[in-house]
């Protein structure tokens, strides 16, 4: 590729990527104007006299330390579960040979082609009847045992050669060992991809919480933000200010982890 | 069919083995117990009630009447589930095709450098993770009609009638759309970025002694060898297309009136806020036949034009 081309190349890529950021920027630097400032334009994009006071006071307006703990709470608990319950599962879809293996296993993967919509109503329901509504553990309940999870950890340890697992058998190791000590330690990228998917997914859920939450103490991140939005619709700055808090955990840990972000990416598009 | 095939074979082998099956399985089922208790009761059983949902009306509080198919008959009638499904339909018709085009036209771009393609992927992907609640609080206000940075801009280079964005029945769907494609194409630009490295460089040299030109390679080589992960992305974009939901709660709530208003959006409606249960699952369910109708169309056609020879 000639010179010129390359720069062309790189100039398109740049204006692209400046557009992808476009909305963050605007969103942090309004989060420190007053609301005057915020639409004027020309944008301003570095504020003359940033409004840090704007993070302090949002968390005086609306209780975000509660929605926070809720939200790091139930991304924990999920996370936690779904990793510990999907890796025990595909564990036996892949490496125990027994009679129904298939049939459960097909009744797992044709669940994952149902839409949430459809069950929603139903788990309403269930949640209902066993007490759980307006509670974190109905969240908990109908987020931790997805059949994406179990998928996803089989698809891995399939490709565990089964001479690795009989090997530690003929050692003496019996299931349990050769799950603890040969497959999950092998199995670490595939479970970090899960974990992150899931982190990702619990953090950013809206209509899970909506239609689960009502009552403040209980209320998550996203509700908050959304509160804070039609409480408070013309406090411009403060409304960017509660969406910088509620974005920024996600962008950390994504820059951290982004390598298991993009190779479980590429594994379930390449694989599929 | 392998897998049938297969599933089949197990289960007429199961009979004959003896002590070590019985073993296996109870080891194999102690291994899958703590998650199937959870998919049991909180995915199986809800399809099992949702089904049956579909042809009773009921609110809670009122008992539960059976009423056949008129819940699917009613739709006929209703303007705005059909408005609903309009706009879905319009959504996915405008989405998936620029999200694909976009998502490919940056792979491509980012195939060809070799510095900064990790910051540069990072910045496109930002989006995707993102909380699409905060996204689109954002975008609200870059909308705003009257004050928003995007019609300032538009007024600045002489448009003097910039659209009016999520508050006019003319554009609200576009607002979203335009919205919902940014957030997207980082994630699929990864897809297809994964797939463009799967192609080996050798039929690119031929093609190249052969006095191919850039876009007879791009046209022979690249399309044609990307039709698996084009095949992949265009089915979770259809399937995600339909369940387009928070943006338009958060943006439009539906409106200005019902221009905005999506299928799941309605769901919801039906569901939660006028307790429809019943008439709510049937829209659920009408939902996922057209998103099952799609994917097995998908696969039909599959052999037609996706290439697996690599």
């Amino acid at each position: 590729m000639s010179k010129t081309k390359k720069i062309i190349v790189y100039i398109l890529l740049i204006i692209g990527a400046a557009g992808m950021v476009m909305p963050f920027a605007w969103m942090l630097s309004a989060s420190l104007k007053t609301n005057v400032q915020v639409f004027e334009y020309p944008i301003n994009w570095i504020p003359d006299n940033p409004q840090w006071h704007n993070y302090i006071e949002i968390w005086r307006q609306i209780d975000f330390l509660t929605y926070y703990k809720n939200t790091i709470f139930l991304t924990l608990v999920v996370t936690g579960l779904s990793l510990f319950t999907s890796s025990l599962a595909a564990y036996a879809f892949s490496k125990i040979e027994f009679p129904e293996r298939n049939l459960l296993f097909l009744l797992y993967i044709g669940t994952i082609a149902v839409p949430f919509q459809v069950i929603m109503i139903p788990q309403f329901m269930i949640i209902r009847n066993i007490g759980l509504s307006d509670s974190l553990w109905a969240l908990v309940l109908i987020q931790a045992f997805t059949p994406f999870g179990v998928f996803l950890l089989r698809q891995f340890f399939m490709s565990i050669p089964n001479e690795l697992s009989e090997a530690a058998r003929i050692d003496g190791l019996n299931n349990f060992g050769i799950f603890t000590r040969i497959v999950l330690p092998l199995a670490k990228p595939a479970l970090a991809t899960l974990a992150i998917f899931q982190f990702v997914f619990v953090w950013n859920d809206y209509l899970g919480p909506l239609i689960y939450l009502s009552s403040d103490s209980n209320k998550t991140i996203q509700l908050g933000i959304m509160k804070f939005m039609t409480q408070y619709s013309s406090d411009y700055a403060l409304i960017m200010a509660a969406s910088v808090v509620a974005v920024v955990p996600v962008i950390i840990i994504f820059l951290f982890l982004q390598k298991y972000f993009v190779e479980g990416i590429a594994m379930s598009g390449i694989k599929s | 069919m392998k897998f049938i095939n297969s599933f089949f074979n197990n289960i007429f082998k199961s009979s004959d083995s003896g002590v070590l099956t019985s073993r296996n399985r109870k080891t194999a089922y102690f291994f899958l117990l703590p998650n199937f208790i959870g998919f049991f009761v909180f995915t199986l059983i809800p399809i099992a009630i949702a089904f049956f949902l579909c042809f009773v009306r009921w609110d809670f509080s009122n008992p539960m009447r059976f009423v056949g198919l008129q819940n699917f008959t009613y739709m006929f009638t209703d303007s705005t589930f059909r408005i609903a499904l309009k706009n879905t339909i319009f959504f996915s018709l405008v989405a998936v095709p620029s999200t694909m085009v976009i998502s490919l036209g940056l792979a491509i771009l980012l195939n060809k450098i070799i510095k900064g393609v990790k910051f540069l992927r990072t910045m496109y992907f930002i989006p995707y993770i993102t909380s699409m609640v905060a996204v689109a609080i954002v975008w609200n206000m870059l909308y705003s009609p009257s004050m928003g940075p995007i019609n300032s801009f538009l007024r600045n280079v002489g448009i003097n009638n910039p659209p009016g964005w999520t508050a006019s029945t003319d554009w609200s769907m576009i607002a979203i759309i335009i919205m919902s494609v940014w957030k997207q194409i980082g994630y699929y630009m990864v897809i297809y970025l994964a797939g463009l490295q799967g192609i080996p460089s050798h039929l690119y040299e031929a093609a190249t002694i052969d006095g191919a030109n850039s876009w007879q390679k791009f046209k022979y080589i690249t399309l044609p060898m990307l039709t698996p992960t084009t095949f992949f992305v265009s089915i979770m974009l259809l399937i995600g297309s339909f369940k387009v939901f928070t943006q338009v709660m958060v943006m439009t709530g539906g409106g200005p009136g019902r221009s905005s208003n999506v299928l799941v959006y309605y769901i919801y409606n039906q569901a939660f806020v006028y307790n429809r249960f019943g008439y709510a699952s049937a829209i659920a369910f009408v939902l996922f036949f057209i998103v099952l109708a799609i994917t097995i169309f998908q696969f039909k056609k599959e052999e037609k034009w996706v290439n697996y020879t690599g």
